[in-house]
């Protein structure tokens, strides 16, 4: 009975989660096209570098050991979780300790030992976040829902952690007492210290605490992964992907729109015979006008606020914040996935990114500096919104500020950002050219 | 004098060797002028035939660009493409970190290829190759600060050629606390040189001189003409400018080697 209820809530899990990635992967594929120029190679080390290695990350250091030690920690764990749910199906209790062996009593010593760290990581993550009150995490977009995720997740790891080690208190309590299936498998390096908090129980007690303990934890999980798709803990799966699409090319070099250059090669006699062809917005008004690669770094962002806290902008009290401006970005998909969900297709709904989500006066306060695109620890790059948000002002909406309108008409008549004109360039040369 | 507009190269059917793309800044900002001036003493001192295009050279669009405008970027660089290959251009060197990255970086997909270099690379070639030779004597003396710009470090990765030329002249060189990938703008980039800041609590370059100032230097160095600006503003505002003198990299150098 326990196997067919377990084998049901897990198809059931894996199932609405397989179900809202493939959603998640329809919306991020409204935007347009986009493929990096470098050699597959290229990009499998990238992701290597950055994704597995988590170079960036050492950026900062205390956050990098606490961030590598719950990373590394999800691994270790999973070796335990595909024997919980090989048990579960099977109705069998730690199924793998025959086979294993010596490695088996490896295997939990290292998850045990992890456990804790992961225990210790989480508790720091907290204090920094709600007691230290790191800056970057209260921010002006970090109020509601941003700052009660992160919170929840990193309770989550904790009461998952918890239930990890009163199940396996308990188990080697059973072990030593020789209840029923409770044979001797496993060495427990920190749960042994629990022991004495449970010694006085009877079998009976024990073994409902060691089940609700063991299915607390699996439903956990279970639950877990269901939670991710809406949250910013998504980052543990895009961070790959996003590693691998991203774009390994200076952060001063931003690229010229392709529809544009026809236009003007049209224009300036240079036409090479092929046909303009008139393609869409320029620049974006809404999501879908952005490359699919800024919304996968929209539902990449784990809203770590590394951008934010370099911007020159937002350091000087601008509304610009590089994170918000993904956060932005994934707010506008969100709504746009729902209307997927309910009604099977996207239709524009007369909202966009641009007016409703983020206003005129952040993005116009970007320097393209490109601090924001060096601080992302997972090549997120802020700055390819902000300039499309800006090409579609300009560009379609004739919004752009004043002053960069005189700037455009000088540049138009004097091949300069001043209204001066071009014979005069040469005048500081003067007493040093030759003829 | 091996200086010529690039017309009269072609008149006397020859080519420079290099191109300097001076920029709007050096052609028209007073103090810019000042800075194309010390690097062109210093290509001299190396013997090096260079030219430039005078009335015929344009904005490379960069603003243009980063404003939003790709007509007008690229009705910009397309034009000065075509002139560049008129004139059969292979190599360009910018005192503007903003040329040198438009036309290093964003021409080449327009049908631009040049071989460009930043002044400060540039001059560290020469200096390497034995063209430029450092005087034993000459040294400046005092503390420096060098300020990264953007487009030079965090845009195209260059952060040793500067440096390597300021400790040529001797001063002692001290790094701010944000510096190189993390060194903080000085609010001019993005076109934000030709528009007023949005509303905030500081303007971004009063924000980066104070973390200069705070190293008490007597210099502070730059390398690019927008940066000079602003930085120079911000040590205006501080009631600094009579004591700390804000310079291009190319300027210290034609110092320590006795050319200004």
């Amino acid at each position: 009975m326990a196997q067919v209820i377990f084998a049901i809530v897990l198809l059931t899990a894996i199932g609405i989660f397989a179900y809202h990635v493939r959603l998640l992967s329809r919306t991020i594929r409204l935007g347009r096209p986009y493929m990096p120029s470098d050699s597959p190679l290229r990009r499998w080390l990238r992701m290597l570098r950055v994704a597995v290695f988590q170079q960036r990350m050492m950026d900062k250091p205390v956050a990098a050991l606490a961030h590598w030690v719950i990373y590394v920690g999800f691994f270790v764990i999973n070796l335990e979780v595909a024997e919980i749910i090989l048990d579960g199906l099977a109705g069998t209790h730690r199924v793998l300790a025959p086979y294993l062996g010596v490695f088996y009593d490896a295997m939990t010593v290292a998850a045990e030992i992890f456990m804790a760290l992961v225990f210790v990581a989480a508790v720091i993550f907290l204090w920094r976040r709600n007691v230290l009150k790191v800056p970057r995490f209260h921010t002006a977009e970090m109020r509601g829902w941003p700052p009660l995720d992160a919170n929840i997740i990193l309770w989550t790891e904790i009461g998952l952690v918890v239930a990890l080690f009163v199940m396996n208190a308990a188990d080697q309590l059973l072990q030593a007492r020789q209840v029923g299936p409770y044979l001797s498998a496993g060495t427990f390096p920190i749960s042994r210290w629990l022991m004495p908090f449970f010694s006085g129980l009877s079998d009976d007690t024990l073994i409902v605490i060691e089940r609700a303990a063991w299915w607390a934890h699996i439903l956990g999980i279970l639950a877990f992964l269901n939670y991710i798709p809406f949250s910013k803990h998504l980052h543990i799966f895009l961070a790959f992907p996003n590693t691998y699409y991203a774009r390994e090319e200076p952060v001063g070099k931003l690229d010229s729109l392709p529809q544009v250059t026809a236009i003007v090669r049209e224009s300036l006699g240079l036409a090479n015979g092929t046909s303009v062809e008139a393609d869409g917005t320029l620049g974006a008004k809404d999501v879908t006008d952005l490359s699919w690669k800024s919304l996968l770094d929209a539902y990449t962002c784990t809203e770590c606020g590394r951008c934010t806290a370099v911007c020159p902008a937002n350091i000087t009290g601008k509304k610009l914040s590089p994170r918000k401006i993904l956060m932005d970005t994934r707010d506008r998909l969100e709504e746009i996935k729902r209307t997927l969900y309910r009604t099977g297709k996207w239709e524009p709904d007369g909202k966009a990114l641009l007016g409703d989500y983020i206003t005129p006066e952040e993005i116009w306060a970007c320097t393209t500096c490109g601090a924001c695109v060096r601080a992302c620890p997972v090549l997120i790059n802020p700055l390819a919104i902000i300039l499309a948000l800006r090409q579609y002002m300009t560009m379609e909406a004739a919004q752009a500020p004043e002053t960069l309108n005189v700037l455009f008409v000088n540049l138009e008549n004097n091949g300069s950002p001043w209204a001066l004109p071009a014979a005069d360039r040469a005048n500081w040369a003067q007493s040093l050219l030759s003829a | 004098m091996p200086g010529r507009l690039l017309s009269a190269w072609a008149a006397a059917g020859e080519k420079p060797e290099v191109l300097y793309w001076v920029g709007c800044a050096a052609s028209f900002d007073d103090r810019a002028q000042r800075v194309a001036r010390a690097f062109v003493r210093l290509l001299e001192a190396a013997g090096i035939r260079w030219g430039i295009l005078g009335t015929e050279e344009s904005c490379t669009g960069d603003p243009a660009k980063r404003a939003g405008n790709d007509f007008l970027f690229q009705t910009l660089a397309l034009q000065n493409i075509q002139l560049l290959k008129s004139y059969e251009i292979k190599t360009i060197v910018a005192t503007c970190p903003h040329c040198f990255n438009t036309l290093k970086n964003e021409y080449p997909a327009l049908g631009g290829d040049f071989e460009v270099w930043h002044h400060t690379q540039y001059l560290y070639k020469l200096i390497a190759e034995g063209r430029l030779r450092l005087p034993a004597d000459g040294h400046l003396k005092g503390r420096l600060v060098y300020h990264d710009p953007c487009y030079l470090g965090r845009g195209n990765g260059e952060y040793e050629a500067p440096r390597r030329l300021l400790r040529y002249t001797g001063m002692e060189l001290q790094e701010p606390p944000r510096h190189r990938d993390f060194a903080l703008c000085c609010g001019a980039g993005g076109a934000q040189m030709f528009k007023e800041p949005e509303p905030g609590r500081k303007d971004i370059n009063i924000e980066r001189t104070e973390e200069l100032l705070a190293l008490q230097p007597q210099r502070i160095a730059v390398g690019c003409p927008f940066c000079m600006t602003m930085i120079t503003d911000g040590v205006k505002h501080a009631g600094k400018y009579d004591s700390v003198r804000v310079q291009d990299i190319a300027e210290l150098l034609a110092e320590r080697l006795g050319l200004l």
